[in-house]
């Protein structure tokens, strides 16, 4: 693979969606309000569950807010690459014009993932870091490179497990064509991710740490940060990501040979 | 002698589609026991092309045209059969292979529709690895070829339909690909725009030497740009030759209408070997066999002294609606 050029493809898709955000000022506007807002809906409603209760699964509010810090990143990172990206695929297999796609000389996994990008997700990152900053003051924690370098792997597996699962249901867009419902329910269940993995019962447990790793994502970067997780949870997450990244790929690329583009 | 750039050999290709008979019960029929059936739409086909030709591909809509050229260009896979483009396997899509082709969709667009062309040109630039100054001029030689300048600097959505298909072409060219895949370029557009880009079609062929396979409905686009053309129907090649041979061959004759000066030379004329459709006082109206036509007309032309004559070809688009109905 030719880095510098994937590089400078990654750079035009950039500047094109920048281009085209740029072309309708009042929503970004929209989108940069609703980011803000919707940090602080969130937040208020983790305020409403400790309101009569101090302990919600063994995390106390300031601890909680760590998970909300990393969940709003990773609906930002979602916001920003996965919604604008992996929604299209639905439309570049109904109106066939996956064909262009498929006839450039790039990987198209690539493409049908990293062609767009909406700006007002990063403010969302933005405020999920800005979020964390302040629980870093308000739990004591103590600061190191070294929980930082855990924190950023923890993060990159937890982007890249909810990459794959998001990109191996837009994949099956190939045989059954509509299937944009299907990645509204893993959104909904990104959802859950807000609240910490010990406070929901274990069979629901399981389930959002297997099935569905959506509780996996965020709590174990927040347990990085409050040096809670052991050493096999930051093994074990790394290895379901690699997993899940290889068979979403693998995945792609057997759905390809079935796709039979759109009549003219 | 030029040497074969495609050659197909036994090409099938067969969908799984699922019929839904209609109301409310057909549907939910439809949704919980979906009976699905095996549709071959491209039959054992053969042809080769060599390097440089321009061939249209005839058919009625449904015939498996536009498979056909997915299938070359890769985008299909064959159920069966050997296909070879450019010395490759087109569904591989090796990077090598895909350098080589463009596909063109008069119904589809790969221009970003909120952006200027001239952007969607420099990312196409950059996927097919051209230097940006190298870029830069083939925008400038191809925008010349195309008379479309400032246009490129408007968002694609405020282009005219004309304008789009140019940029859209500007942008499927940029990698000097030596096989065109043209699906109904023109479809939608005016009489004049049509016109140029066949024009511009036919320069780029003579000038780059590319093969250009052509599907369209318009006969113009066939007439002006394919000396070659393969009639596709139901999935089977049903002519592969001149243009010209298929056009004798389906209609051989010619209808001549004369006026004479006296009927006395209408009588005359009835005597000669020709086929008479209609006599209208001075005016007679016979058909002559194409292979005739040259000699019939100059013995009339010697014998007598005509005040008018008009010769009358079926409209081609009438000929060749004969092969999309009945098969020939």
């Amino acid at each position: 693979m030719n880095i510098k050029k994937y590089l400078q493809v990654y750079s035009y898709f950039n500047y094109s969606s920048f281009s085209i955000e740029l072309e309708y000022k009042v929503n970004l506007f929209i989108d940069l309000l609703t980011a803000i807002l919707g940090l602080i809906g969130s937040v208020f409603l983790l305020s409403i569950f400790f309101s009569n209760t101090d302990e919600i699964g063994g995390w106390n509010f300031n601890q909680a807010l760590i998970i909300q810090g990393i969940y709003t990143i990773l609906n930002g990172v979602t916001n920003t690459w996965f919604n604008p990206n992996l929604k299209e695929i639905v439309k570049y297999v109904r109106e066939g014009t996956l064909d262009y796609v498929l006839l450039k000389p790039i990987d198209s996994q690539f493409w049908v993932s990293f062609n767009r990008i909406s700006p007002t997700g990063l403010i969302e990152i933005l405020l999920g870091f800005f979020v964390l900053n302040y629980c870093f003051y308000i739990n004591n924690i103590s600061f190191t490179i070294w929980s930082l370098i855990l924190l950023m792997i923890t993060l990159i597996c937890s982007i890249s497990i909810l990459y794959s699962l998001w990109f191996l249901i837009s994949t099956t867009t190939i045989w059954f064509v509509k299937t944009w419902n299907a990645t509204e329910v893993l959104r909904s269940f990104l959802y859950m991710g807000r609240f910490p993995m010990d406070s929901f019962s274990f069979s629901l447990r399981i389930f959002f740490s297997t099935f569905i790793p959506i509780t996996f994502i965020t709590t174990i970067p927040s347990e990085v940060l409050l040096g809670l997780s052991p050493a096999w949870k930051i093994i074990l997450e790394v290895l379901v990501s690699m997993t899940f990244l290889i068979f979403s790929r693998k995945f792609w690329k057997f759905a390809l040979r079935f796709y039979t583009s759109a009549s003219s | 002698m030029r040497k074969n750039i495609i050659e197909v050999k036994d090409i099938t290709k067969s969908f799984t589609i699922s019929a839904k008979t209609p109301g409310i019960k057909g549907t939910l029929r439809h949704f919980f026991n979906r009976k699905t059936i095996e549709k071959k739409v491209v039959k054992n086909i053969n042809f080769e092309i060599t390097e440089g030709e321009i061939v249209g591909f005839l058919g009625a809509n449904g015939a498996g045209k536009t498979t056909i050229l997915k299938i070359l260009c890769g985008l299909l896979y064959p159920s069966n059969g050997y296909i070879s483009v450019a010395g490759s396997c087109p569904f591989k899509r090796e990077t090598s292979f895909l350098k080589k082709i463009t596909l063109i969709m008069g119904q589809k667009q790969q221009l970003i529709w909120d952006i200027p062309p001239i952007d969607s040109f420099y990312l196409n630039a950059s996927i097919y690895g051209i230097e940006k100054s190298e870029a830069i001029k083939r925008i400038k030689d191809l925008s010349n070829m195309l008379e479309i300048d400032s246009e490129l600097y408007l968002p694609v959505r405020k282009l005219s339909l004309g304008q789009r298909m140019k940029a859209e072409l500007l942008a499927a060219l940029i990698h000097k690909p030596s096989i065109l895949f043209l699906d109904e370029p023109t479809l939608g557009l005016d009489i004049n725009a049509q016109a140029n880009l066949r024009k511009f079609l036919q320069i780029y062929n003579k000038q780059t030497g590319a093969t250009i396979l052509l599907t369209s409905h318009y006969m113009k686009d066939i007439t002006y740009l394919c000396k070659r053309v393969i009639c596709i129907h139901e999935g089977y090649i049903t002519y592969d030759g001149k243009l010209e041979k298929l056009l004798t061959k389906l209609s051989p004759n010619k209808d001549v209408s004369i006026i004479c000066k006296s009927i006395k030379d209408v009588e005359i004329l009835k005597k000669l070997n020709i086929e008479i459709k209609n006599i209208n006082d001075n005016q007679i109206t016979f058909t002559v066999n194409k292979l005739d036509f040259k000699n019939t007309l100059k013995e009339i032309l010697n014998k007598f002294d005509i005040e008018d004559l008009h010769i009358n070809e079926p409209p081609i688009d009438e000929v060749i609606g004969k092969i999309l109905i009945n098969k020939k």
